[in-house]
């Protein structure tokens, strides 16, 4: 296990008190596993992301522990985290396209992480850069440009390629391609393949609302909703055999190529996810929920219910399974 | 029966970063959208497909071309005349957050409409109306109005904005990337509406990147590239059987939940560990070139090889400088001619590769 995480809370200070967007998340990575975070937006999963490596001003861990490389990661203390971004965890942010200076050229961004993190032995780093531009298909001349030269699918694989440069042992890819073109998006996506087969970085967590990304480059896929976890398991499982009636939905209303109107009408999940400022007690999928029962009331565990299968939910869980 | 009818539409940006120099966005873009017909205008970013969209609501101006609606062409029309073809030709984007003032109740949008086109209906009517139109959309007014933009979904507030088009007597709209910013739970049903209007007999425009969008409710598909139309027909024979090499190119890149996509498999890893970078000679272990797939690196070249495209189409350069050469008009018009369409089955035109 490269990565685990066990309990982990992580509340938004607000005027009216605190608002938990992550609520107790337990969940492990395996080396070199690829594991693809969906959810609506305001389901917590950015959160998540963000609280792993980065707890900005307004958030504040509460509860929970995470485990990296067998070692215990400091996630709520920013002074000690901050020799271990970009070294042991990365970020690549949300709205990558924006995230580079405008003021400074790729090359002189790459000189201040170099110099930020103390790396002695520059020119084994960038020639090691080099090897890297090379191979994602770009040119040595874009260290020489500013970001804004670049187009949106060089620019986002340039921030990839920075994130990754010091080759961290977790990265978190925050809608890497979301605000890219179909041919942009595959190409983002078996670079993160490919550095991830090359061990630039040990595991990935890719966060998305596109499943159909995920089942793409994901090896697992975890589901979450209104800030807790719904189901984790394989690709394949998750998108042939979801158990929770909300990745069960979220699969059915995915319009496939070749899917028309006129054969087949989707149908999308009515209702809206809860406000996380006063969450309702017990299952929170409960009120958009078509299989919704009594015992729903209270809140499932998240539970294993078959090797490598996590679901939250009372109507999957291992009694119901047996019958 | 109407008719928006855009007939060798073409359009030049001046781009700031070349020195002023120009950038065909459309070349000589034709095609008829008729009463309840969904059309999905297909492009990646830079084809020029939000272009279109802004010429037919005529926030651009077209440099050649006409678009007409209703045998008249819009480019006539004064502020009156105007007046009454926004009435009939609506459009809806990208981004409900940023259509809506956020210091207003979100359904100002309805007063503005009011102002301008039922001065003299009584409140009593107003009401009944928009109440129809929330109903056609399926939202529920109480849920809805009096509140603030930030108090409703993305899906909700597309929904308003959709609704406030049809309170006018909408024939065509132009709905621009309108589920892009959507959640997955809500995407299907504004795309299922935009089924349910358009059999209403609602023309639509539907401009999108998303290929499988597009597929779900057109009846017809336009696969636009670098401006100028490479493939048209019935959204069935389109996808089902494309003939361009484009237009197959965006197809195999797609993702799909049930099919992967061919990631080549990796030759040995040329660099190792964590923590620290570990450097492995150059001269032999060079970057693997086919570890990357052949449409990744096709993705590559084509972006290279538009930027060059441009470049070369950049009148600047066809002019040479500032001096200008040979007749400025038929290098406007060597710039601005697109690939030839040829009609590969009845209904279903098939550019030349350019």
């Amino acid at each position: 296990m490269s990565v685990s995480v066990e309990n982990l809370s992580v509340a938004y200070r607000s005027r009216r008190g605190d608002v938990t967007a992550v609520d107790s998340v337990s969940f492990a990575l395996a080396d070199g596993e690829i594991m693809g975070l969906a959810g609506e937006s305001g389901s917590g999963k950015s959160t998540l992301g963000n609280s792993l490596i980065y707890l900005d001003q307004r958030m504040r861990q509460t509860g929970g522990k995470v485990t990296l490389d067998g070692r215990e990661l400091p996630v709520s203390d920013g002074r000690a985290m901050r020799p271990l971004r970009m070294t042991a965890v990365s970020l690549v942010p949300q709205y990558a396209m924006s995230a580079l200076t405008p003021t400074r050229k790729i090359g002189r961004l790459v000189t201040d992480l170099l110099k930020s993190h103390g790396i002695r032995d520059r020119d084994e780093v960038l020639a090691e850069m080099s090897r890297r531009i090379a191979l994602i298909g770009l040119k040595e001349d874009v260290l020489g440009k500013y970001s804004f030269e670049l187009s949106g699918g060089m620019r986002q694989r340039v921030t990839i390629l920075l994130s990754t440069l010091l080759n961290p042992s977790l990265l978190i890819a925050d809608e890497i391609t979301s605000a890219l073109d179909v041919s942009t998006q595959r190409a983002v996506g078996e670079m993160l393949l490919e550095f991830r087969d090359r061990k630039f970085v040990k595991s990935v967590i890719a966060i998305t609302h596109d499943l159909s990304v995920l089942a793409q480059v994901a090896d697992s896929i975890t589901v979450m909703y209104a800030g807790r976890l719904a189901e984790k398991a394989s690709t394949d499982t998750i998108v042939n055999e979801p158990l929770h009636p909300y990745t069960q939905a979220l699969i059915a209303s995915f319009p496939e190529v070749g899917v028309r109107h006129d054969q087949t009408t989707l149908t999308g999940i009515p209702g809206r996810p809860p406000s996380l400022a006063d969450p309702p007690a017990g299952c929170r999928f409960r009120d958009r929920c078509p299989f919704a029962f009594a015992k729903c009331t209270q809140t499932p565990p998240f539970e294993e219910i078959r090797p490598g299968h996590h679901v939250a939910c009372w109507k999957a869980t291992k009694e119901e399974q047996a019958r | 029966m109407s008719t928006l009818k855009v007939d060798e539409v073409s359009k030049l940006y001046r781009s700031a970063s070349r020195n002023g120099g120009l950038t065909p966005a459309l070349r000589k873009v034709s095609f008829e959208l008729s009463q309840g017909e969904v059309i999905s205008l297909i492009g990646e970013s830079g084809s020029g497909k939000t272009t279109i969209g802004k010429l037919i609501l005529r926030l651009v101006e077209p440099a050649s071309g006409s678009v007409t609606f209703d045998g008249k062409d819009i480019a006539g029309y004064s502020q009156r005349g105007l007046r009454e073809y926004y009435r009939q030709v609506q459009g809806v984007f990208q981004d409900p957050f940023s259509s809506y003032n956020p210091i207003y109740r979100a359904d100002r949008v309805y007063e503005l409409i009011r102002e301008v086109y039922y001065k003299g209906v009584s409140d009593k009517d107003w009401n009944e109306k928009i109440e129809a139109a929330l109903d056609a959309v399926s939202l529920n007014p109480g849920d809805v109005l009096g509140k603030y933009p930030h108090q409703l979904s993305g899906g909700q507030q597309q929904r308003l904005l959709i609704a406030r088009a049809l309170l006018l007597d909408v024939k065509v709209l132009v709905a621009d990337e309108i589920i892009s910013m959507l959640d997955a739970s809500t995407r299907v049903d504004v795309l299922n509406l935009l089924v349910k209007l358009k059999r209403q007999g609602l023309a639509i425009l539907f401009i999108t990147h998303d290929l499988s969008l597009g597929n779900y409710v057109s009846d017809r598909t336009i696969i636009l590239r670098h401006g100028a139309i490479v493939e048209m027909g019935s959204t069935e024979k389109v996808f089902g059987n494309p003939r361009h090499d484009y237009t197959r190119m965006l197809l195999s890149a797609v993702p799909e939940l049930h099919k992967k996509w061919r990631h080549t498999p990796l030759g040995p890893a040329a660099v190792a560990g964590t923590g620290s970078a570990v450097i492995v000679d150059t001269a032999e272990n060079g970057p693997d070139r086919s570890a990357v797939s052949d449409l990744a690196q096709a993705s590559m070249a084509e972006e290279a090889d538009h930027a060059r495209h441009v470049v070369k189409r950049d009148l600047r350069t066809v002019f040479g400088g500032r001096r200008p050469v040979g007749s400025a008009s038929s290098a406007l018009a060597v710039a601005l001619e697109p690939p030839a369409l040829t009609e590969f089955e009845p209904g279903h035109l098939v550019a030349q590769p350019e």
